[in-house]
């Protein structure tokens, strides 16, 4: 509608990385103790498909928002503020330090949910929508009764969420066990819980194409999941 | 009892260019319609679990009767303190408007201020101006999600910093729909609401009870 996507393709590169924080890009430490804070950057990773690839759940020109504006946005922020947070540690300055911890949970948690949900799903043609299989797939049938009922859940905790946030298949890295949880705003899952499976729930992850029918982008999004790649976060 | 969902002070088209017919048809007859549906759901399965002294029912009710209260009341402000652009200047506010130049020392340095604000929310939530109920003292606020402004607060005029609010319009140029606010702000709804109380201001809600 107001551009037109179709002609955009972006390829994969070699690099799949979901999260390349200090990638080659600069030297660790120059010259003295104290002198120098260069550090590596996080950068934009590439998405593994096209914009397009995930239609018709997802539209391609959400795609392109969402991964080359608001994403490369935490991006951006995240390096700034990590900038900031290392020149207040240098200096000492507790209260500035303090200060850009939200900072640095917001888009750092941007940076990590993204990446994390881009490498979660995938087209049709490579998999997407396919069924989960071995431990995951126990632990599903065993903790929910089946797929299906899984995903009624995730629906439901999903829709239950209030204001932007997510809904995660976390494992508790305690027990073994895995559940749903869901995280505000770009809280990302860390510390005793292991991110598994994640869902953008977000207004901007669907709402050119689905307006306020948000519980529509929520049973669409079950036929681009990648369970190969849940699976593979399993342990 | 129930609430109903107010009807809007202008015609759905009546904010552009500022805000798109589509965004404010889609706003007022399905945002704001769930939240006072899904209130008067709410305030019913409270009055169930209050009847039947299930305390733990009602308390986990709460935050459903907060979320979607709270989405009720911050629209219905909402609209209210929108007006077709050109309709309504900052100059039209007198009293608000020598609190706002004693507090800020201008309207633009005002406006910068809360601009800045909105564009600081992380996540869903609202910018206000609000008069404390004690000191009569002007400040920004910010309040998450669907939370409405405190209790000692009266509201002057509210900016839904929703996604839905702006973005099929503006996309991902939240600062875009920031700078086109002002010219829709209701600053005459802004100087009644800042000459009155909470009582006041809120008196649009009252009126939708049916
Ligand atoms: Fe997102
Ligand atoms: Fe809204």
């Amino acid at each position: 509608m107001i551009f037109n996507m179709s002609a955009t393709i972006l390829r994969a590169s070699a690099t799949r990385s979901a999260l390349r924080a200090a990638a080659s890009s600069a030297p660790k430490r120059a010259g003295l103790a104290g002198a120098s804070f260069v550090r590596g950057k996080a950068t934009l990773p590439d998405l593994p498909y096209d914009y397009g690839a995930l239609e018709p759940a997802i539209s391609g020109q959400i795609m392109e928002l969402h991964h080359s504006k608001h994403h490369n946005t935490y991006v951006t922020s995240y390096n700034n503020f990590s900038e900031q947070m290392a020149s207040a540690q240098s200096a000492q300055d507790i209260a500035a330090q303090i200060a850009l911890q939200p900072l640095i949970n917001f888009h750092g948690g941007g940076h990590v949910n993204h990446s994390l949900f881009w490498e979660n799903l995938a087209p049709k043609s490579q998999g997407g929508g396919e069924p989960p299989s071995g431990q995951l797939s126990k632990k599903i049938d065993e903790s929910f009764g089946s797929l299906e009922e899984f995903q009624k859940k995730m629906n439901a905790a999903l829709a239950g969420i209030q204001g932007s946030g997510w809904a995660w298949l976390v494992q508790d890295t305690q027990t073994g066990n895995i559940g749903i949880k869901t995280y505000a705003n770009q809280d990302a899952v860390v510390g005793q819980f292991r991110p598994i499976l994640g869902i953008d729930a977000w207004e901007h992850a669907y709402y050119l194409q689905y307006q306020n029918r948000k519980a529509e982008y929520f049973s669409a999004i079950w036929d681009i999941i990648n369970w190969k790649t849940a699976e593979k976060r399993l342990k | 009892m129930s609430y109903t969902l107010p009807p809007l002070p202008y015609a759905y088209d009546a904010l552009e260019p500022a805000i798109s017919a589509q965004i404010m048809t889609l706003h007022h007859s399905k945002h704001h319609q769930t939240y006072v549906n899904n209130l008067n759901a709410a305030l019913a399965a409270q009055a169930t679990a209050t009847s039947a002294n299930d305390v733990p029912a009602a308390v986990a009710n709460l935050q459903a009767i907060k979320f979607n209260g709270g989405g009720h009341i911050n629209h219905s402000l909402f609209w209210q303190n929108l007006s077709p652009p050109g309709s309504n200047s900052a100059t039209s506010a007198a009293n608000l408007g020598k609190a706002i130049a004693a507090a800020w020392g201008s309207q633009d340095a005002f406006q910068d201020a809360f601009s800045k604000t909105l564009l600081g929310l992380q996540g869903s939530g609202w910018g206000w101006l609000v008069k404390h109920t004690v000191t009569g003292q002007l400040s920004i606020v910010t309040t998450k999600d669907q939370d409405p402004v405190a209790a000692d607060e009266v509201p002057i005029f509210g900016v839904d910093m929703w996604e839905h609010a702006y973005y099929l319009q503006y996309l991902n140029s939240k600062p875009d729909y920031v700078k086109n606010i002002w010219t829709v702000i209701n600053w005459k709804v802004a100087e009644e609401r800042f000459n009155g109380g909470r009582g006041d201001a809120f008196k649009v809600l009252r009126a939708q009870l049916s």
